[in-house]
């Protein structure tokens, strides 16, 4: 069987060299094991049976499957999107052998996971960084699994979940994004493979940051990621995630449900850097990134916190949320959203405020380049009995060049007269001066550009886990290359 | 060190300068005086090599070779430093961050090694005394805020970092209290040496009772009208500009 597996080094290299600015964007030949196209019943059953799931799981996706059917696409958004064929992909795709530790992993989806810069083996690994791999539809391993469970803590695969911990899956699924939430949320709901699950028990907090690492590697093939995060009363945890995919000139589809649930006094920090692959210049591939994340502080005092660095796929659209249910409850939006050559991103959050003084802060920075479209949509909605609720909005966007374009739709719906909103936007241009000022003091004019925009967000970066501060501002610079001159 | 031979400038097909001939040598410290809008700022920015400006002819020469096709980095780390007249804001980039990056483009591009962050901060706040600036100014947002004195002050405390051979001081002293312009002329006076002149421009005489020039030169109109010592500057002050236009 190893000798099957290969991985193709000389076409990684190649293709490395030859778009230096993608440099995810190599292919790992491993035999995979891939649902033929299309998308049916069966298809749902298969994949439901290949994860040896309880028949209530089955029909909680065939009910969402039913619903899908019935809705349609949104296109509210300020988005220009090919339509998507769903009879056109595979929805599973899977390494053939699934490795029962990680002495079995296949030592080129290892080697896979070292070039990203997330090694899976013990010796090697991320100090205080427990990490989920997920490739295509499963997940390969979960490190720091067993020091984790010593607190208490759950940290493992979607699917490990389901069976292991099959209560709190059944208790917790679904219910923060209902099936029949949208149009994506119902396609994941019916055809979901793999993500992560974390419960963190009362009083516990987690010692070290939960990442799960999310690899497109199967062409034709969705991933539909299903993430669900449990903080107990008085419990916190860090959780942060990190994207990528080869280069391919046809686009792929990423439709995730992520769901938070904030119990009496808990704090979950989401962080996500987003770095799919965004096409190539003329904007021929690149992953659609349909994604409904959502978190609802039930619990008084809870906190639920969003971090996104959105700087890959073609097209982004996702809105992660907090509903502040519990009393004194807080929700926090901080995102940095980077267009260039053709992506385009329609991002923001809607904070719904229903419990008493609850109190939300919105930081979006939008940074447009090349032809790129930059859209912050937001919805900050305060209801009938949410008494003193307060938000706070700051939108800015920075133009590089004139072709792109930045856009900004608050949407502000108050049932309260006590609310108190602040709202401030900004559109800036990088200033030709500030970049003479940099290269007078010896700069390159590239390096003039990454400085100024990093400057730009740094208010986001500053709410990132210190590891991953770094690695966002090293892709943002990336990811900025020939944007200038 | 410099020289300016001849140099016409054009900016949106508006001739700014017209023939300008200027020649400074090593150590030399030399003063452009004259009125609102004769063009002194345009010739400072041309020097550090901003694009905005069309050379319809002549030529600037720096330690004997023609700078006009060089980017304004590659000006920058040959050693010509431009303080401007109006510095410019950078949020959320801190000033020793600025200034590190700064200082290590200079370095690599001369093959030496970066400062790590400690070292740099050690020669930052030996510096930052030097100039009586407050410590917390290197933490803070490049020029965000500051007032307009920490600002030229700030400007001042790049060069003294960056170690320039040929400095360009637009207006250095406009803003600054008594104290601050003893301070600042200090600071330039400290970087003085044999290898390093100074262009200094200025409107006012009293700058130049602490940074004594060579020579004193006035610009009105895109060309130098006339060329003096450091009592030409004396004279400025009590007659003013318009004896020498016409
Ligand atoms: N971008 C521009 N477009 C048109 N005219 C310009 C531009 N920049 C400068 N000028 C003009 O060029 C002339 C010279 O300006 P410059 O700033 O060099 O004067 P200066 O001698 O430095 O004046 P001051 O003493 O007020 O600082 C002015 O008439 C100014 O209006
Ligand atoms: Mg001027």
């Amino acid at each position: 069987m190893r000798e099957e597996l290969k991985i193709d080094n000389d076409q990684a290299t190649k293709e490395m060299l030859e778009n230096e600015e993608y440099k995810y964007g190599f292919v790992t030949d491993v035999d995979q094991d891939v649902f033929p196209v299309g998308l049916n019943e069966n298809v749902i059953r298969e994949i439901s049976k290949r994860k040896e799931e309880p028949e209530w799981l089955l029909k909680f996706r065939l009910n969402a499957y039913k619903k899908w059917l019935k809705m349609k696409e949104p296109n509210w958004a300020k988005l220009k999107v090919e339509k998507i064929d769903y009879n056109s992909m595979s929805y599973f795709a899977t390494p053939k052998e699934r490795p029962e530790s990680l002495d079995d992993i296949d030592p080129e989806i290892l080697e896979t996971y070292d070039k990203l810069g997330i090694p899976l083996e013990e010796q090697k690994m991320l100090e205080g960084v427990a990490v989920d791999a997920v490739f295509d539809s499963v997940s390969l391993v979960t490190t720091f699994k067993d020091k984790l469970a010593e607190l208490g803590i759950i940290f493992c695969s979607f699917s490990e979940a389901v069976k292991d911990h099959e209560s709190l899956i059944k208790k917790y699924l679904g219910r923060v994004i209902p099936a029949s939430d949208n149009y994506f949320a119902a396609l994941n709901a019916a055809v979901f493979t793999d993500g992560s699950f974390v419960y963190v028990p009362k009083g516990v907090r987690c010692p070290m940051e939960l990442s799960t690492y999310f690899r497109i590697n199967a062409e034709n093939t969705g991933q539909f990621e299903r993430t669900l995060i449990i903080a107990d009363e008085g419990s916190h945890v860090s959780y942060l995630e990190g994207c990528t995919a080869p280069k391919r000139s046809t686009s792929q589809l990423h439709a995730a449900c992520v769901e938070l649930l904030a119990h009496d006094d808990a704090t979950i920090k989401y962080s996500t850097i987003q770095n799919w692959y965004p096409g190539d210049k003329n904007g021929k591939g690149g992953i659609y990134n349909f994604v409904t994340k959502r978190g609802n502080c039930v619990g008084k005092n809870s906190r639920i916190s969003w971090t996104q660095v959105e700087t890959g796929s073609a097209v982004t659209w996702k809105y992660p949320s907090c509903i502040l249910t519990g009393d004194n409850s807080v929700g926090e939006f901080y995102s940095v959203a980077l267009t260039n050559n053709w992506q385009q991103a329609d991002t923001g959050t809607k904070m719904i405020h229903l419990g008493k003084n609850t109190k939300s802060t919105i930081v979006s920075k939008g940074i447009s380049a090349g032809q790129g479209q930059n859209t912050y949509r937001g919805l900050v909605q305060v209801s009938e009995n949410a008494q003193d609720a307060r938000n706070y909005t700051q939108c800015d966007s920075i133009l590089i060049g004139d072709k792109c374009g930045a856009h900004t739709f608050p949407y502000i719906e108050i049932k309260n007269p006590s609310a108190q909103l602040e709202h401030e936007a900004t559109t800036s241009k990088v200033g030709e001066d500030q970049i003479f000022y940099c290269q007078q003091r010896g700069m390159s004019e590239e390096d003039a550009l990454s400085l100024i925009v990093n400057g730009f967000c740094k208010e986001v970066f500053k709410e990132l886990p210190f590891e991953f501060a770094v690695e966002a501002e090293r892709l943002l610079s990336v990811s900025l290359e020939g944007s200038v001159g | 060190m410099l020289e300016i031979k001849n140099l016409h400038a054009n900016i949106e097909d508006k001739k700014i300068l017209k023939g300008l001939n200027l020649s400074i040598g090593k150590g030399e410290v030399h003063s452009i005086m004259g009125p609102n809008g004769s063009g002194k700022s345009t010739l400072a920015s041309i020097l550090a090599g901003k694009e905005d400006y069309e050379i319809t002819d002549g030529d600037i020469l720096f330690n004997g070779e023609s700078i006009l096709e060089m980017s304004p980095e590659e000006r920058a780390q040959e050693g010509i430093f431009l303080a401007f007249q109006y510095p410019i804001e950078i949020p959320g980039v801190s000033n020793s961050y600025f200034l590190r990056e700064a200082l290590n483009s200079i370095r690599k591009s001369k093959g030496e090694d970066p400062l790590k962050p400690v070292e740099f901060i050690k020669l930052a706040k030996e510096k930052i005394k030097h100039l009586k600036m407050d410590e917390s100014l290197l933490n803070r947002s490049l020029n965000e805020g500051f007032s307009g004195g920490e600002k030229k002050r700030n400007e001042i405390l790049q060069m003294s970092i960056l170690n320039p051979c040929m400095s360009i001081l637009d207006e250095t002293d406009s803003g600054l209290d008594i104290d601050a312009l003893q301070i600042v002329a200090n600071g330039v006076n400290a970087h003085k040496d044999a290898n390093r002149s100074f262009l200094v421009i200025t409107h006012y005489q009293r700058l130049l009772n602490y940074i004594v020039p060579d020579f004193v030169h006035v610009l009105v109109g895109g060309v130098i009208v006339k060329s003096g010592d450091k009592s030409l500057a004396l004279e400025l002050e009590s007659k003013g500009y318009s004896w020498l236009e016409n």
